[in-house]
């Protein structure tokens, strides 16, 4: 299955990366490359076996009880952001 | 030709923990911006997240409402997609496995009982808020509701009117809220209502294309848009156009539906199980933990109220419509010697009034149980008479001050008293004379006329049967 | 100083030798001294490491690790202190908190002098994909130190601290050892907490230890090791003290050697491999061969999983919370595309791409769903190896450290030298890496792999082999 430059732009948006145009050719052939020696997986006979998500998935999910255990912090946390105000984070207009 | 519409709801329910799903944040509504957003809610570098219990807990008691299917092990995938206020640039939510699998509601219209299925029921976290008003050239992200957890309640397309969609969104919002699992506030959004609607000529199979009409926040604008909806799929039907599957947005204010800009792309969420979180397990000893400790729920509590209190089914289930009006109920009812049926009536009748009058809640109520038991006992204890009660009860409501207090300053106190009150009837037997003879010659209507006169003079004091017992006396004997 | 592994240094630390002061400012100054040869470091705690040194006056006997000095690759969170992941996207990122491992190791006495450079979100086995530049092999300032954590292999090979930690995704931590001539141990995953680790692909990644030898990474493991509340994959079960297991004999041990998957291995590497077979069975280890018919399915499987999760877990890296932002976005769209686009590097882009693609609606199940099969395949051809062996040999790499620029337009070529390690991070199991030759003066490192949770059982194979060899005491001229 090649994959062609609309493609490529395709999974750009969809990844939110902005790509030159000489970038779209270069990921274009290696993924191409890549995605051809992938390939070899498709004669393997994966029929009735699970999906193995978790390299130990017969452990189980913990959980925590239902208490707080965390301060608020947004006067530090917001200077890791370059764009705030009266502590909100800003961003471009978003119009729906 | 003659259409049937047909509608499936999609309900988050906000559940009301005191930590968020993922991390050890508080949920409060209403805080300052982003005071409630920690390192993991903002989706800082290297954080993971960790299961809150209390949330399993309360999917699994909604499942068991529901007579749902538990499912003992459920998998948390994430839905990928870019948004300011979705801080990992993906939700973690429930896709393939969610908690709760196939069960289903009764609902009651006109007297018939009708199934509505609920397909499923899944654990998902909020997403934050964006402010799109609030600067000229910017949108405010606001990420303390990041994070929150939501129970996403999906019923099957079972409904055929706006009217049933309705009564099935009242008898889930009491559900849950009889679990306590959420606070029910449509406003603050801890009840989101999506509508999917579409429309088909009776008999056909098939479904229609659907819009789907998204949050909109009162049981009275739901049943409008809807409304709307069916009329405007109608319309473009019979003039031979198509429905577009489209998100399509209600305006309370013009009251119709407005499709939301079409976005750019097909939405493409790439779904995967979050490889942070491990399958959920609920095993036997939590679902019978869950099963021991479940609330009360509607119906077995209205056969509770009418067995305990002895009260009609009428009364009962007006009683419970809502939790918070039966627990209202229980309580003036344990704080006062009452009869129950007079607890009743004065919640009925009283309370329930003013309730809709002013439009607030029980819990926002000015009187509040004990204020109420102590109006009552009042009552009981001879202290002042029912017709005062009412006046009283509508001080208290407006003044918020306890009924003792009133009828101090009022100076509202019963008139018990034989000889005060005699010498009151006998000035108004007197006065009357005339009257008096018309009584003795047959016009016996107007005994009533002379309680009147005695109340009247009293200022509404006296108390009323006795009143009627030494009027009687003298108007026999004489 | 530098030559003398961690149970030296305390003793001389108890001994009064020299003082934890005096340890910090000798490696302080090599690392002055030496470090632009190598470009290992990207940023350098000097002033808070002494200022720390000089607050220990009394050495803590309980603590193995106290006033032993530490290097933290950059993926780890260190908070106040810049956690860039070599990444552009994070140059202006100062870490609001600690990772757990990193709190574990501060809490044994350990000493930050800073964090070592790396190829960018651990994405790559050079280092050349760092922000930061290619950090060089100390045996061969022209070839690579391997990745992606090249730059804690090189400080520890050039004997510019005794410790670091790495991450290994896919053998992020063993590939770099193996090419540096050092021990590395990568952990059972969920043996180590994830939490503040920045995530390439979560179900893979896991935090481990570079040292000069096996006994170190005994030291340092204790420390490292152990379950935590907050990773919800971290495994709570009891942790021994991998010390204890380390002086066993090896008589009785059966170890596995998958004789088909080394037949076209280099003829020079394979001499090496044998030899090492050969001290092991001197120490009374026996040889069983196995088959693992599906290992080279592994590496394909491994580059669509890691992708994958890793294309979700770089979709928070967005400019608005944190991080790069693209100056002045016309437009959201823009922000989005620009500080992502300009952000982050060619490698990561280019996987970010893959793993969109290999999750996106049609494609789910031919690429995602399909490895992870396979996975569960390839961990049952581990499971059924360890039925009959106490722990499987392999080599490390299929080549000595090669020369930077040689496969960096390459990524295929790339990816296959990790074809000995990546199988190793599907079925979770713990493997370390470690010198056993050289071949044209490139250290060349062989792999012990063990059941899962059974680190102290490699750990006393490692041991026992390096008391009996000196290829882990060799240090590059240069840097003597």
């Amino acid at each position: 299955m090649e994959i062609n430059d609309k493609t490529i732009s395709k999974i750009a948006h969809l990844a939110r990366l902005h790509l030159e145009d000489q970038e779209i050719h270069q990921h274009k052939d290696k993924l191409n490359s890549i995605l051809n020696w992938v390939e070899q997986l498709k004669s393997v006979d994966t029929d009735n076996i699970e999906p193995l998500y978790h390299p130990l998935d017969d452990s189980i999910q913990p959980v925590r009880d239902d208490v707080i255990t965390e301060k608020n912090n947004r006067e530090e946390l917001l200077t890791l952001s370059e764009t705030h105000k009266s502590g909100l984070y800003l961003v471009p207009k978003v119009i729906d | 030709m003659q259409w049937e519409s047909v509608i499936g709801l999609e309900v988050h329910t906000q559940l009301k923990t005191k930590s968020k799903l993922f991390s050890g944040s508080p949920t409060e509504y209403g805080a300052m911006p982003n005071t409630q957003a920690s390192i993991i809610d903002l989706g800082m570098p290297g954080v993971l997240p960790v299961l809150n219990q209390k949330v399993v807990e309360m999917a699994i008691q909604f499942g068991l409402a529901v007579s749902a299917k538990i499912n003992n092990r459920s998998i948390f995938a994430r839905k990928n997609y870019f948004y300011p206020d979705l801080p990992k640039g993906y939700q973690i939510s429930q896709h393939d496995i969610p908690i709760v699998g196939t069960g289903y509601l009764e609902i009651e219209n006109n007297g018939a009982i009708k199934k509505i299925g609920i397909t499923r029921a899944h654990l998902e976290e909020d997403a934050g808020k964006s402010i799109h008003d609030l600067y000229d050239n910017c949108s405010a992200i606001d990420l303390n509701r990041a994070g929150t957890p939501l129970l996403e309640i999906v019923s099957e397309p079972d409904m055929r009117s706006s009217q049933e969609a309705i009564i099935y969104l009242k008898k889930l919002h009491r559900i849950v809220t009889y679990l306590d699992i959420c606070d029910g506030n449509l406003q603050e959004g801890s009840f989101r209502v999506d509508a999917n609607v579409s429309i088909r000529p009776v008999g056909d199979t098939e479904l229609g294309t659907r819009t789907e009409l998204k949050n909109i926040n009162s049981f009275k604008f739901i049943e409008q848009a809807i409304k709307y909806e069916i009329q405007r799929q109608i319309k473009i039907l019979e003039s031979n156009g198509k429905v577009i599957q489209e998100t399509r947005l209600y305006d309370p204010v013009k009251n119709e539906t407005k499709a939301m800009r079409s976005k750019e792309e097909a939405h493409d969420y790439r779904y995967f199980p979050d490889p942070d979180l491990l399958p959920l397990e609920i095993d036997k000893k939590l679902l019978q933990k869950c099963q021991k400790n479940m609330p009360e729920l509607p119906h077995d509590k209205l056969e509770r109220f009418i067995k305990e209190y002895k009260l009609s089914k009428y009364d009962a289930s007006v009683l419970t419509t809502e939790k918070t009006l039966a627990d209202y109920f229980e309580n003036v009812s344990n704080l006062t010697s009452a009869k129950s049926k007079t607890v009743a009536n004065w919640i009925i009748t009283e309370f329930l009034s003013y309730l809709n009058k002013d439009s607030v809640d029980v819990t926002n109520a000015p009187i509040k149980a004990e204020m109420l038991a102590k109006l009552i006992n009042k009552i009981e204890d001879k202290t002042i008479n029912g017709k005062i009660a009412k006046t009283v009860f509508e001080k208290m409501w407006n003044s918020g001050k306890e009924a003792d207090a009133i009828i101090k300053e009022e100076n509202l106190i019963q008139l018990n008293d034989d000889k005060k009150l005699l010498e009151i009837i006998n000035n108004i037997l007197v006065e009357h004379n005339d009257k008096v003879q018309d009584y003795k010659n047959g016009k016996i209507k107007l005994f009533s006329f002379f309680v009147g006169q005695v109340m009247k003079e009293s200022k509404g004091k006296a108390n009323p049967s006795q009143v009627n017992k030494l009027l009687q006396g003298i108007l026999e004997n004489s | 100083m530098h030559n003398k592994n961690i149970k030296e240094i305390k003793q001389d630390l108890i001994n009064k030798k020299y003082s934890v002061k005096e340890l910090i400012q000798h490696f302080i100054d090599r690392i002055e001294k030496y470090d632009s040869k190598l470009n290992a470091m990207i940023t350098f705690c000097k002033q808070e490491a002494i200022d720390q040194s000089k607050l220990i006056t009394n050495i803590d006997t309980s603590t193995e690790l106290h006033g032993i000095p530490l290097i933290h690759k950059d993926v780890i969170c260190t908070k106040n202190v810049k956690t860039s992941c070599g990444s552009k996207m994070l140059d202006n990122f100062i870490s609001p908190y600690n990772a757990t491992i990193v709190d574990k190791m501060q809490n044994s006495g350990m000493i930050m002098l800073g964090k070592s450079n790396m190829d960018e979100f651990a994405m790559g086995s050079s280092t050349e994909n760092s922000f930061y530049g290619v950090t060089a092999n100390p045996w061969n300032l022209e070839c690579v130190s391997g990745g992606s954590s090249g730059g804690s292999a090189a400080l520890v090979a050039a004997r510019l601290i005794p410790a670091t930690t790495g991450t290994d995704t896919g053998g992020s931590i063993r590939q770099p050892a193996g090419f540096c001539g050092i021990s590395g141990i990568k952990p059972t995953y969920g043996r180590v907490s994830r939490f503040g680790l920045i995530a390439y692909a979560s179900s893979l990644d896991q935090a481990g230890p570079m040292a000069k030898s096996v006994e170190d990474l005994a030291y340092l493991l204790n420390s490292m090791a152990g379950y935590d509340p907050k990773d919800s994959t971290s495994i709570n079960i009891s942790v021994p003290n991998y010390l204890e297991n380390l002086d066993k004999k090896l008589k009785g041990k059966k170890l596995g050697l998958p004789v088909k998957l080394l037949s076209d291995l280099d003829s020079s590497i394979n001499q090496k491999i044998q030899q090492f077979i050969d001290e092991l069975k001197k120490l009374g280890a026996t040889i069983v061969e196995i088959d693992l018919p599906n290992a080279h399915l592994s590496v394909p499987t491994y580059y669509i999983v890691a992708p994958s999760e890793c294309s979700s877990n770089l979709a928070r890296f967005d400019g608005i919370r944190y991080g790069y932002r693209h100056p002045d976005p016309k437009n959201i769209t823009e922000q989005y595309i620009k500080s992502r686009g300009y952000g982050f590097g060619d490698e990561v882009k280019r996987r970010i791409m893959l793993g969109t693609y290999t999750l996106s609606a049609g494609y789910y199940d031919a690429y995602y769903l399909k490895a992870q099969k396979i996975r569960r395949i390839i961990r049952e051809d581990y499971q059924k190896a360890f039925e009959n062996v106490d722990a499987v040999i392999l080599p490390t790499t299929p080549t000595t450290a090669f020369k930077i620029g040689e496969k960096i337009d390459d990524p295929l070529s790339m990816y296959l030298s990790d074809i000995y390690t990546v199988g190793i991070n599907l079925a979770g199991l713990p493997a370390l890496s470690l010198p056993v030759g050289f071949i044209n003066e490139l250290p060349i490192g062989a792999q012990i792999i063990g059941k899962h949770f059974a680190e102290d059982t490699i750990l006393n194979i490692g041991h026992q082999y390096q008391l009996v060899t000196d290829w882990h005491k060799k240090i590059p001229e240069e840097f003597n």
